[in-house]
């Protein structure tokens, strides 16, 4: 490894990674702090934006919860209380940078472009995807634990292979971004990735959202030791940060991503944070965890964090922030109205690229589907 | 075998009302109460019960040693089931949904399926795995797949599939007696139907079809899901005068082609139903064995109702993939005027 390389490593050098503490630099009462390896990455208008981002997408994760509970969507799978780490992590990318995001990243999707209403088309239950994964760097939601980091290495040794790694080129390094969750790390997907992402030094982050719960079965049942130690055993540096804190996960995804556009290789970043709501709409968490519990991560909140920072240095006050908050309800507003209004596909479509070159069993089952519907249009008319 | 909180043998012998939930639920508290080597793992089936709480309030009463949360990984699961059977364990493996067992492919097909061939009979392994299947819940992609015809086709499974809260009591603790490993499908968009259970009568035997309904002109074979639809197709088309007579397979592997083909035999005419693509499905074997054992009788070609194929649709399109009445009764049609 060059020298320049070794100082970028920062707190990713082995030493620093094991301190154990997350890497904090703004408290849970929006006070800076300053940390030995790390250094905030972002300006005061980064922060502004970085904050306006994470005050829309709760509110249009609040929306797509309510929308749920009218029966417009199927199911939400809230991002709440996780806004930090996914908008800051975004917010560390390059343009040219890919996401293999789980299914709970709607604050990844909003940062890179993609229309929430897209968003809720899978849980509304008229598409499996909803965007073009080209177009925005963000690949489609993975709900198969664990299944889309074995992917995004893979893309990562691509990017190798087409030499997009270390030419020194700000536009043209590339490094590839995968989150999993608590729960995931448990899945032999991930062993494999993390495996696969060391023995070719692939130019790949893997960000592991620990917010403590895989639905009702807590942290301490998938390890016993903090994950983000599991990279050690692979050979690659691991950190722990603070996942409520945009200023400490912006500074080391950072890091991490411009090891990767180097040529350094992997890095695990495990985001200590809260799932805030209930895992999914048909979840009662209830059953397994205490209020006590809840309320005390409520204290550490990343968006109240951010705001008070913002309001104590003045760079905002009650009417700007007002005023991003009515951002975010004529978001909302507008994100319901285009739901609502989304019909539903025609069941036809179904047929629709399942593969790309003609195939005589799907059409031949399609023709069929398509006189036997036709029938019943017949029967109709006939009376 | 014995009731389910046989404390009181007169309120047990009456037959009770219970959801396909509550009655798979109390098959393995019996399971669990009659042989202590009997454990129930998988994810989230402790403390939550379960995401669809058929294991509800068992890790409370049997405690967490007999009732495993495990971590997330089904490789893991059915892998370490496998071990706990070789140390003489009869694991109950819960798959979360259709959709995601899978990773555990191999540990089910490659090693489970064959370890007791390979030692040539000197192990076994009566392992267990219960997966919630088939669609019409309205769910999101993965969570409402028919994966029974990879298992059906794998040498050395069992598989079963319950239509009834009836056959889900019975059905899970049969399974756990066996000395194979055993697939439980359990239809998932049935679980909060409720019909009474009899847990003193004598079960049916696991590998048996039963007829639920009788008729004279055609003969529906359907199993877990579509039995409900198929009955509902048998009800409509009987009131138009058609006998329709339906046939609830219930074991998918071994198939009871017996009990089919002496009803095709009065019948002259069947057709399969399942919510799994038609094509190399299970109906695809029925269609070959009856036509092979019951030609001169078949009046005509034996037709399928099924999924199509292409992955299962986004839910507000699956109403068009699902076979519903209106498909059964175009297949009773078409079967009939041919
Ligand atoms: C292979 C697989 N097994 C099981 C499930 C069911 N399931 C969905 S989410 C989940 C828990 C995931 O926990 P974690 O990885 O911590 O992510 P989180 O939901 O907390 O973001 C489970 C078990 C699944 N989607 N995929
Ligand atoms: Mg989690």
């Amino acid at each position: 490894m060059s020298e320049s390389s070794r100082d970028r490593r920062g707190v990713l050098a082995e030493e620093a990674s094991f301190r154990g503490e997350p890497v904090q630099l703004l408290t849970p009462d929006g006070r800076r702090r300053s940390h030995p390896d790390v250094v905030v990455g972002m300006d005061d208008g980064e922060i502004l934006a970085a904050y306006r981002d994470m005050v829309l997408v709760r509110r249009f994760d609040e929306e797509a919860t309510a929308l749920q509970r009218q029966g417009e969507l199927g199911l939400w799978v809230s991002s709440l209380g996780q806004e930090a780490t996914q908008v800051a992590t975004a917010r560390a990318l390059r343009s040219q940078d890919v996401v293999f995001p789980t299914y709970r990243e709607h604050g990844i999707a909003w940062c890179r472009g993609i229309d929430p209403v897209a968003v809720l088309g899978p849980f509304r239950g008229i598409s499996h995807g909803g965007w073009d994964p080209r177009e925005h760097g963000v690949h489609l939601y993975t709900l198969v634990i664990g299944a889309q980091t074995l992917h995004a290495t893979g893309y990562a040794m691509g990017v190798q292979r087409d030499g997009a790694v270390g030419t020194g080129d700000p536009t043209r390094d590339t490094a590839v971004l995968a989150y999993f969750g608590d729960g995931a790390s448990s899945e032999g997907d991930v062993s494999e990735a993390l495996g696969h992402a060391a023995v070719f030094n692939a130019p790949v982050v893997f960000v592991c959202q620990n917010n403590q719960w895989a639905i009702s079965v807590p942290a301490e049942r998938q390890s016993r030791v903090p994950l983000h130690r599991r990279s050690q055993g692979f050979g690659f540096p691991g950190l722990r940060v603070d996942g409520n804190d945009l200023l400490a996960v912006h500074a080391v995804t950072t890091a991490a991503l411009d090891r990767a556009r180097a040529g350094d290789g992997p890095t695990l970043i495990e985001a200590f944070t809260y799932r805030m709501a209930a895992h999914t709409t048909s979840d009662d968490p209830t059953r397994y965890r205490s209020e006590a519990e809840v309320e005390q991560w409520r204290g550490r909140d990343p968006v109240a964090r951010v705001e008070r920072y913002l309001v104590d240095r003045g760079l905002a006050d009650e009417d700007s922030l007002a005023a991003v908050r009515a951002e975010g309800d004529a978001l909302a507003e507008r994100i319901r109205r285009e739901c609502t209004a989304l019909p539903d596909p025609d069941p036809e479509t179904m047929f629709e690229h399942v593969y790309r070159d003609p195939h005589p069993l799907v059409a031949e089952e399609r023709s069929w589907f398509a006189a036997y519907r036709a029938s019943f249009l017949d029967d109709e008319v006939g009376g | 075998m014995s009731a389910p909180g046989a404390a009181d043998r007169t309120e047990a012998r009456r037959p009770t009302e219970l959801t396909l939930v509550k009655a798979i639920n109390a098959g393995l508290r019996a399971a669990l109460e009659r042989d202590r080597t009997v454990l129930v793992m998988g994810e989230d089936v402790g403390r939550l019960g379960g995401v669809f709480r058929v294991t509800d309030g068992l890790q409370k009463d049997f405690g967490e040693d007999r009732v495993v949360d495990t971590p997330l990984a089904e490789s893991g699961l059915i892998g370490t089931a496998i071990g706990l059977a070789l140390r003489g364990y009869r694991p109950i493996c819960e798959i979360q949904f259709d959709g995601f067992v899978y990773p555990a492919f191999d540990q089910i097909v490659s090693q489970l399926a064959k370890m007791p061939y390979r030692s040539r009979g000197a192990l076994r392994l009566p392992v267990v795995i219960r997966i919630p299947y088939g669609g019409g819940i309205g769910a999101v992609e993965h969570h409402s797949e028919s994966p029974e015809a990879y298992f059906a086709h794998t040498a050395g499974l069992r598989v079963v599939t319950c239509a009834t809260p009836e056959d889900g009591y019975w059905m899970v603790q049969q399974a756990v007696e066996s000395d194979d490993p055993v697939v439980v499908l359990e239809p998932k968009r049935r679980y909060w139907e409720s019909a009474p259970v009899d847990v003193t009568a004598a079960p049916v035997p696991l590998h048996r079809a039963r007829v639920v309904r009788s008729g004279r002109l055609v003969t529906i074979v359907c199993y877990g899901p579509t039995v409900r639809t198929a009955l509902d197709a048998a009800a409509a088309a009987g009131a138009e005068g058609i006998g329709v007579e339906v046939v609830d397979l219930r074991s998918l592997s071994p198939l009871d082609v017996a009990t089919v083909e002496e009803s095709v035999r009065r019948t002259g005419r069947l057709v399969v139903v399942h919510e799994a693509p038609v094509f190399l499905g299970l109906g695809a074997e029925l269609a070959a064995r009856v036509t092979e054992r019951c030609f001169h009788d078949l009046e005509a070609p034996v037709l399928r109702v099924g999924g199509f194929h292409l992955p299962y649709p986004p839910a507000r399109m699956e109403d068009a993939y699902l076979p519903d009445l209106d498909r059964v009764l175009d297949a009773v049609d078409r079967v009939l005027a041919f």
